[in-house]
């Protein structure tokens, strides 16, 4: 499983990562953060879908997306 | 918020034995929030320009030359030394920096209105005289700052406060092509123009900004990139739209590609 | 060239080159306007032997922009013009001047408003004292009145410009530009850059980003920024000077800088020589103006009701500070020489007995 965290503080809520996101696990969350905006989030039972291919994170204008990708060597079969 | 002091946050971001972290912000990009509004890709190309200063290790050597416009906060974003210059005059500021100081990297950063229309002389000359430095001009067809009024690249029957019924172009004229009119200065080493619509199209800006600082480096002349970029408040769009209209509408009247490459 | 003492027969605009240089000048940036091309083109050859830069700019906008990339390095950076083209250069100077940035430029002052002509004038000293651009900020302004003065004030302008980290302007005009007199140049002076090397930018190498800035968005910031120059504006009035002549028990004092001054000393010679009780005070320093110096003539004159006339070549821009130095003890009375062509002392002289007159009646009716 690769993941993504999103830093809420500096993410605008724009969804330019959900939109490029393959796997369209990347959604509009129910929070806003300090600046009023309301930031994506991905669902924990989603981040198992997530390959680490970091589009969101290219595209994101705010660098707010940080990208861990597994690796693949670990044999846990994963 | 500072994200240092967010203990669970830190906890997600150190990553697991068998993890790897394969993106992080560039050293160079400051760990600030960024003024611009929701979408608009100013941001992504300053993380471009920090992680091409950060990869050909030139963010000690810089000095760089802020503008007037959205792009007037460069120094906030990015860790280097930096002049801030009048509006439109970027290009000659930075002709008296390298001319001071040739060894140091020099880059100025400035929007459509700043650039093609009051620093155009400044752009053009300093471009023709072959000066050693590089330019990252974002194209988002449109006055930012002041609230959306016409640019010289604004596109034909694009609205904006000051032709609200769309420019035209027997008042107005066409929307200006910087990328292609450098191209054909002599001192001009590398021109292109490159969009941040897509994770693809990101990598071809990645590596025209390299090809950009590279020519200044070398010693071949002047660098020139057009980034088209979106400003969704000012076109009225949300941001999935603005980053659309790109591609449907920008792109077709602003060609990507590299229009003039010279060799070591 | 030898380091040695030299004296040479050259134009003005030739010793402001040999006086940037000796002040260890780096950068030249300018666009042509006559009257003062000996300069660029003299630069031109000069500058680059020496391992400066030397750029000929698409227009003055542009120079004035590079002395500010230029200045921004702690770089000797200079600029010539006369006025059409310095009035191109005022938005760079407020930026100058905003930022902190030292550079000195040169305005070798022709006919105007306009285009004007080529003879000189001195049409541009509300714009040279006064600020010139937007904002509130001054800049230095040094007047030289022969060809020996343009050398020593291009190396003074260098010193004080890094000193008070600030624009200098020195204001010749057509005549000074284009006269020929000996000159003696000292070879290159002692350089001060007074601690650039704390503020000036050379890539943030084992150390913070430095940043030069004009711009004050912060609560209180440029309130702050505006009280800070505005002191060293006034740290500046200590290096206001004049030559005085003749002032000690003058009745009628003279006030004329650069050429027109040297000229009115003449006339001033002359009348002493008849026995007339003139004087004169050529202000070399115009901003910061020497109002102390004129205000304790005006002071001491009292007695015996010493009055001021001053003579500009223009129509009336100096008086105004000659009349704001002396208002507690006295006037100055006006004479205008009109721009454009040259005046010899004989045409002082009717202007001056004519204020020696006035003086005396007004002296007669208080009795």
């Amino acid at each position: 499983m690769s993941r993504i965290v999103v830093l809420e503080s500096r993410c605008k809520g724009c969804l330019l990562c959900a939109a490029q996101c393959p796997k369209k696990i990347i959604r509009q969350s129910e929070r806003f953060n300090a600046k009023g905006y309301k930031i994506v989030e991905v669902a924990d039972e989603d981040m198992a879908l997530c390959t680490g291919c970091a589009s969101c994170a290219m595209v994101c204008p705010d660098t707010a997306i940080r990208v861990f990708r597994t690796r693949k060597s670990a044999g846990a079969g994963e | 918020m500072n994200v240092a002091c967010d203990i669970e946050l830190q906890r997600k971001l150190t990553p697991g034995p068998d993890e790897t972290l394969v993106f992080d912000a560039p050293k160079s990009l400051v760990d600030t929030p960024m003024h611009f509004c929701p979408g608009c890709q100013h941001g992504l190309i300053h993380r471009i320009v920090a992680r091409t200063l950060d990869d050909m290790g030139l963010q000690e050597r810089a000095i760089a030359v802020g503008s007037v416009g959205c792009s007037v906060f460069v120094y906030r974003y990015i860790s280097m030394d930096c002049v801030e210059a009048p509006h439109g005059r970027a290009t000659a500021v930075a002709t008296g920096v390298k001319r001071a100081r040739p060894g140091n990297f020099v880059y100025t950063f400035q929007g459509d209105g700043d650039l093609a229309a009051i620093g155009t002389a400044e752009a053009i000359h300093a471009a023709n005289r072959g000066e050693r430095i590089s330019v990252i001009f974002v194209n988002n067809t449109t006055y930012g700052m002041t609230g959306g009024q016409m640019a010289p690249t604004t596109l034909l029957g694009q609205k904006t406060t000051t032709c609200v019924k769309g420019r035209e172009r027997e008042t107005a004229g066409a929307p200006i092509r910087m990328a292609e009119l450098m191209a054909q200065l002599d001192g001009v080493a590398f021109s292109a123009r490159v969009a941040v619509n897509s994770v693809k199209n990101i990598r071809k800006a990645e590596k025209a900004v390299r090809r950009a600082f590279e020519v200044q480096e070398q010693g071949l002349g002047f660098g020139f990139v057009e980034f088209l970029s979106t400003c969704p408040t000012n076109w009225r769009l949300d941001p999935i739209k603005a980053n659309e209209r790109v591609e449907t509408e920008m792109i077709p009247c602003f060609p990507l590609g590299v229009f003039k490459e010279m060799g070591e | 060239m030898a380091d040695a003492v030299q004296k040479k027969f050259i134009k003005g605009n030739e010793a402001i080159v040999y006086g940037a240089l000796d002040a260890g000048c780096e950068c030249y940036f300018a666009y042509p306007i006559t009257p003062q091309n000996d300069i660029p083109e003299l630069m031109s050859a000069l500058l680059p032997e020496r391992g400066g830069s030397f750029v000929q700019a698409e227009s003055e906008v542009a120079s004035a922009n590079m002395l500010l990339g230029a200045a921004a390095c702690g770089a000797r950076s200079c600029t010539s013009s006369s006025s059409p083209g310095i009035s191109l250069m005022q938005e760079a100077i407020s930026y100058l001047a905003g930022s902190e940035l030292p550079t000195v430029i040169v305005n070798m002052n022709r006919g105007g408003p306009g285009l004007g002509n080529l003879g000189p004038s001195q049409g541009d000293y509300f714009q040279a004292v006064k600020g010139g651009g937007h904002g509130d900020y001054r800049t230095l302004v040094l007047a030289p009145a022969s060809g020996q003065e343009c050398y020593d004030m291009m190396i003074e302008a260098f010193d004080l410009a890094f000193k008070y980290r600030n624009p200098v302007l020195v204001l010749g005009d057509s005549t000074v530009g284009q006269m020929k007199e000996p000159v003696v140049m000292r070879g290159p002076a002692p350089r001060n850059d007074y601690g650039a090397e704390d503020w000036r930018l050379e890539g943030a190498r084992g150390r913070s980003p430095r940043l030069l800035k004009s711009l004050f968005l912060e609560d209180n910031s440029l309130g702050e920024h505006n009280r800070k120059l505005a002191e060293k504006y006034e740290a500046m009035q200590k290096e206001a000077r004049a030559e005085t002549f003749a002032t000690e028990d003058a009745e009628l004092v003279v006030v004329a800088f650069g050429v027109i001054g040297r000229i009115a000393k003449s006339a001033v010679r002359e009348l002493r020589a008849r026995g007339f009780k003139v004087g004169l005070v050529r202000p070399q320093t115009l901003y910061p103006f020497p109002s102390a110096l004129l205000a304790d003539l005006a002071r001491k004159g009292r007695d015996i009701g010493r009055h001021f006339l001053t003579i500009e070549h223009n129509c009336g821009q100096m008086v105004e500070d000659v009349r704001l130095a002396v208002r507690r003890d006295a006037d100055s009375a006006f004479f205008g020489y009109m721009p454009g062509d040259m005046p010899s002392s004989d045409d002082f002289i009717g202007p001056i007995l004519e204020a020696l007159e006035n003086r005396n009646e007004s002296k007669e009716h208080k009795e």
